[in-house]
């Protein structure tokens, strides 16, 4: 597709997505494309919605049984919301990243070579390479390089963080989910994090919640606006942010609501 | 003084004395408490000091009525290893697989509701019912009193305190954690294995550690199981000595030598329950840090 638009291909459409804490209902019939290659942010007050949509992209939210989603999101085409799908398999191209920094209680080496076990079977060269590789991504490679065998706990909270986009990267998903990467994090680590998030959208599709609105207009090429789990708006983020269409996008980003 | 008016001053005032009567109230409760438990452990390591010898660990019990400083509780203590050794490795499988099991899989569910509540049952049941238990379907099944029975039955007691330390561990693990490693796509076994009870191994430790302290001093569930036995014990299938037991005997009979052996045996038990507590207490702090 060279269109002269230059518009990107979908990576991941969502087609009449409804959401269920148990009878609660917390996204109403969502639509929307998710172009590759680009950073789509998802933004709107507490409560919204946006979590809840991103933990469906990998049907994370399968892990409570009290949660349900209908209606389908198509992944290259393939609905990933279909039972007949492997769970672990769309994870393995699915990946996220968390608002926590979450480590694994083992060493910085073993946080990386943990997921990319579970996939591959990497001779010793080609992991001590692939963590290299995804350290590096992550812009974390020159402070741990030394102590890989260190704890992963050992690390600030920043660095914590970027371990865990490295974990992430490490099994080279094709989609990257961040759900507020950057709240427990102090300014200087959430610039290099966002940073990183311009870089990677090189190889990845990354979707990032975030409650941070000059960052969403900072990193990302789309933003979609939710408020009551509706998509009140979605499209380019310049356009969002100069010219919104609707006037209740406008009310929420010049901090008239919200 | 600042310049506060009459009303304010008043209640603040008021307010520190009732400070004062309560700190004071609960210090005494303190003492009070402490008062005993300092008695009882001075009282242990007072008499039970005075029948420590090279012999007290390396010869067995004695006859009624031979000169102190004779004889000692070395089969004793051997007995009560092993019983306590065995009991443990039954009891600590079951009760990781079962917290596990609880904590894991479906924890709101109403099976494991039930299973939970009737371990709480089991946790706090006397231990003579677990002893006369196994009486009933091992001692009196094969006509013989024998050291397997006792291990099996101080090996109940171990089970529902480790599902308890267990499952207690497990849900302490932030969901996060475990949602970042599901989102790698890992199964949950390994989740379970590599993560979750990675996170969470030394408190579960903890657990046993508290468990092997509780059973090295339980009596009631060897009174009808492994019983007793004067001389050293090479296997654990007929009677086997062990220390709660010696102690009962001993303390009870009228023979002097016998009656030192006893507290001996008992300073033994305080100090073994008292280090493993300290081990646990140690474990737990590196946990939570």
């Amino acid at each position: 597709m060279t269109d002269s638009n230059d518009s990107p291909p979908i990576k991941l459409s969502v087609k009449d997505l409804n959401f269920y804490y148990g009878k609660f209902r917390a996204l109403n019939s969502i639509s929307l494309d998710i172009p590759a290659n680009r950073v789509t942010a998802f933004i709107g007050p507490s409560g919204c919605g946006k979590s809840t949509l991103l933990r469906t992209f990998n049907r994370m939210f399968e892990l409570y049984p009290e949660q349900r989603a209908e209606g389908s999101i198509l992944l290259d085409g393939e609905d990933l919301l279909d039972f007949k799908q492997d769970v672990a398999l769309i994870r393995a191209r699915v990946g996220m990243v968390f608002q926590k920094p979450t480590p694994f209680p083992m060493s910085i080496f073993d946080n990386i070579t943990f997921g990319v076990k579970l996939f591959e079977n990497l001779s010793r060269i080609d992991m001590e390479e692939r963590v290299e590789w995804a350290l590096k991504k992550a812009a974390l490679w020159e402070e741990v390089k030394d102590k890989l065998q260190q704890s992963g706990a050992s690390l600030s909270g920043g660095q914590q963080q970027r371990l865990c986009i490295a974990r992430g990267i490490a099994i080279k998903p094709e989609i990257l989910l961040l759900d507020e990467p950057c709240s427990a994090l102090d300014p200087i680590s959430t610039a290099r994090v966002e940073e990183l998030i311009a870089e990677l959208k090189a190889d990845y599709t990354v979707i990032i919640v975030t409650h941070n609105m000059q960052q969403a207009a900072r990193c990302s090429d789309y933003t979609a606006y939710m408020y009551l789990g509706d998509l009140v708006e979605f499209g380019e983020t310049n356009q969002m942010f100069l010219k919104p269409g609707r006037q209740e996008t406008e009310d929420y980003i010049t901090g008239r609501f919200g | 003084m600042m310049t506060y008016d009459a009303a304010r001053m008043a209640r603040f005032v008021r307010r520190k004395r009732v400070n004062q009567v309560a700190l004071t109230l609960a210090l005494a409760a303190m003492v009070f408490g402490m008062f005993w438990l300092a008695w009882i452990l001075w009282e242990t390591l007072r008499l039970g000091f005075e029948s420590l010898s090279v012999s007290f660990i390396t010869e067995n019990t004695p006859p009624p009525n031979e000169p102190p400083g004779e004889g000692g509780l070395a089969n004793a203590i051997w007995g009560s290893l092993l019983m306590v050794t065995l009991a443990t490795f039954i009891g600590t499988p079951i009760g990781v697989l079962s917290g596990i099991c609880l904590a894991e899989y479906n924890p709101g569910s109403r099976l494991n509701a039930i299973i939970r509540f009737v371990n709480d049952l089991l946790l706090s049941a006397p231990s003579i019912i677990i002893g006369l238990f196994i009486y009933a379907v091992m001692v009196a099944r094969f006509q013989q009193f024998s050291g397997w029975a006792g291990a099996v039955a101080l090996a109940f007691i171990v089970v529902p305190v480790v599902i308890r330390t267990t499952e207690n561990m497990l849900t302490l693990v932030p969901s996060g954690l475990r949602e970042a490693a599901y989102a790698l796509g890992a199964p949950k076994w390994k989740v379970v294995t590599r993560v979750t009870l990675a996170a969470s191994l030394s408190g579960v430790l903890t657990g046993v550690l508290l468990a092997v302290a509780r059973i090295f001093g339980e009596t009631a569930p060897l009174l009808f199981t492994a019983l007793n036995n004067q001389f050293w014990s090479t296997g654990l299938d007929g009677p086997t000595a062990n220390l709660p037991v010696t102690i009962l005997q001993f303390a009870m009979s009228p023979y002097e030598n016998w009656q030192h052996l006893a507290w001996g045996g008992v300073f033994l038990i305080t100090m073994i329950v008292l280090g493993l507590n300290v081990l646990a207490r140690f474990l737990s702090r590196r946990f939570s840090s």
